[in-house]
């Protein structure tokens, strides 16, 4: 532990790893349906006392999909009691208006209202059919309870070329924030990164869609247009610094600094069922092992880059490099760039609309849960 | 929202939060996924704003507080800087 180490300003509380939805390029980890272990309402409870005693003061309400809690109420009166700002983190299934009513009641501060998917249901949404449907709903009682309107649509290259429709149905809806987030290629969307990785050209076109949009709303909506690492040739710091202020818990209570670290090798993580959340912040070898630059080899090490991107995302590294203390592949520096450059050039030598490589999207869904994680007999 | 005068009577914008917060030993602001640490004159400022007060009551009571003169166009021109980035709003 670094001495001047702060306290972890944002708890992300996985709920569930259960949803409704089967989104390609979901980050819940692929192996998700043999994690069925679930916190209790008291051990939830009792992680909110623990980090909000350390001094974290955003709260997130994650899964999975949050909502399948039916103590996600008691949960958020809680958070709010405590001093927490609450966020939400929904696809917005299962938000009635009772629900939200009860919410609002228990004191929860803000409702993130994602778009989902690919294929079929972004069809829908992007004609106004059943989906839209759905999301205008729960974008009124959003609206009705006097959240900010705050939207997420994870972005690809089968959505990409609409955005001008998505940033317009967005500002119909009444959002006052609309982020455009470019997939990150973990978990599922690793496994449909072929399918899913934009051109270069597409996210020049998108970029451009964006910037008139910004012109033409003003202030009314902000727009964040969250540039995907793989195209720019630079790597980012992942979670603001490994332990540095984001602190997750999987729905198991497995404690984690970013939400998809448990997949590095080599590390184990703490469990909020055995652990205090100090101990695990400050004392645990799986906090401590990539906090701050002394983890590093070169390139990073000698890099006048080093501090400011701490070099980039240690999943990242273990995927693309087989090494998690590498830099990160997408940086130009690293020796494994080729393999991400590579994946680019994939990429743009098909064409849009089609599948760069035949073989179908594999659906975040139990049963390829199972089918992708199952072990030699 | 019309333009500031002595009269008008600020209020934390809709989805912001304002708190002490021992642990960093400030004032903070919280919005959606996000948090601005105020500086000393700024949370004193950002406190007074309950919605009730005025402009002119928020100056007259951190001259007093401070044992000050001559604060309002330091005041105002936080007000206005905070409504910009909606922190602060009024009718």
């Amino acid at each position: 532990m670094t001495p001047t180490q702060g306290p972890p300003l944002w708890l992300l509380a996985e709920l569930t790893y259960r949803c409704p939805l089967h989104c390609v390029f979901c980050y819940n980890p692929v192996d998700f349906a043999r994690q069925e272990d679930e916190l209790s309402t008291d051990d939830w409870l009792r992680v909110l006392r623990q980090g909000r005693e350390l001094g974290a003061v955003q709260c997130g309400l994650s899964g999975g999909e949050p909502l399948l809690r039916d103590d996600l109420e008691v949960i958020v009166a809680e958070a709010h009691r405590l001093g927490y700002y609450t966020n939400l983190l929904t696809s917005g299934v299962g938000l009635t208006e009772a629900r939200a009513a009860a919410l609002k009641q228990a004191g929860l501060d803000h409702v993130q209202l994602s778009f989902q998917d690919s294929t079929r249901e972004m069809n829908d949404f992007l004609s106004h059919t059943k989906t839209f449907g759905l999301k205008n709903k729960v974008a009124q009682v959003i609206k009705a309870n006097g959240w900010p309107m705050v939207m997420n649509v994870v972005i690809h290259r089968m959505n990409i070329d609409h955005i001008d429709r998505i940033i317009g149905m967005a500002a119909e809806l009444g959002a006052e924030y609309l982020e455009l987030a470019n997939t990150q290629y973990y978990s599922w969307a690793f496994l449909n990164r072929d399918q899913l990785l934009p051109t270069h050209e597409q996210l020049r076109r998108a970029e451009a869609v964006t910037d008139e949009w910004r012109r033409r709303l003003g202030d009314t909506m902000r727009l964040f247009f969250v540039a995907p690492d793989y195209h720019e040739g630079k790597a980012k710091k992942c979670v603001n610094g490994w332990g540095s202020m984001f602190l997750t818990v999987a729905p198991d209570g497995t404690a984690l600094p970013c939400h998809t670290a448990k997949m590095l090798p080599g590390l184990s993580f703490p469990n909020v069922r055995e652990h205090s959340v100090r101990d695990i912040w400050f004392d645990s070898e799986g906090f401590n092992r990539y906090r701050g630059t002394g983890w590093m080899k070169e390139p990073c090490a000698s890099c006048d880059q080093r501090e400011v991107d701490l070099g980039g995302c240690r999943c990242q590294a273990w995927l693309l490099a087989q090494d998690p203390a590498m830099a990160d592949p997408v940086c130009h520096k690293s020796p494994h760039h080729h393999l991400v450059q590579a994946a680019v050039e994939r990429a743009g030598s098909a064409p849009v609309g089609k599948a760069v490589v035949e073989h179908p999207l594999v659906f975040r869904d139990p049963a390829n849960s199972r089918r992708l994680t199952a072990k030699p007999a | 929202m019309n333009a500031l005068t002595t009269e008008t009577q600020p209020r934390v914008g809709p989805g912001f939060r304002l708190q002490w917060e021992p642990v960093q030993d400030c004032h903070v602001l919280l919005y959606p996924e996000g948090m601005v640490k105020l500086n000393g004159s700024a949370g004193e400022i950002m406190k007074r704003c309950d919605g009730e007060r005025s402009v002119a009551a928020i100056v007259e009571d951190l001259e007093k507080a401070f044992s000050a003169q001559g604060l309002e166009p330091d005041v105002r021109a936080f007000i206005e800087l905070a409504a910009k980035q909606r922190w602060l709003a009024w009718d």
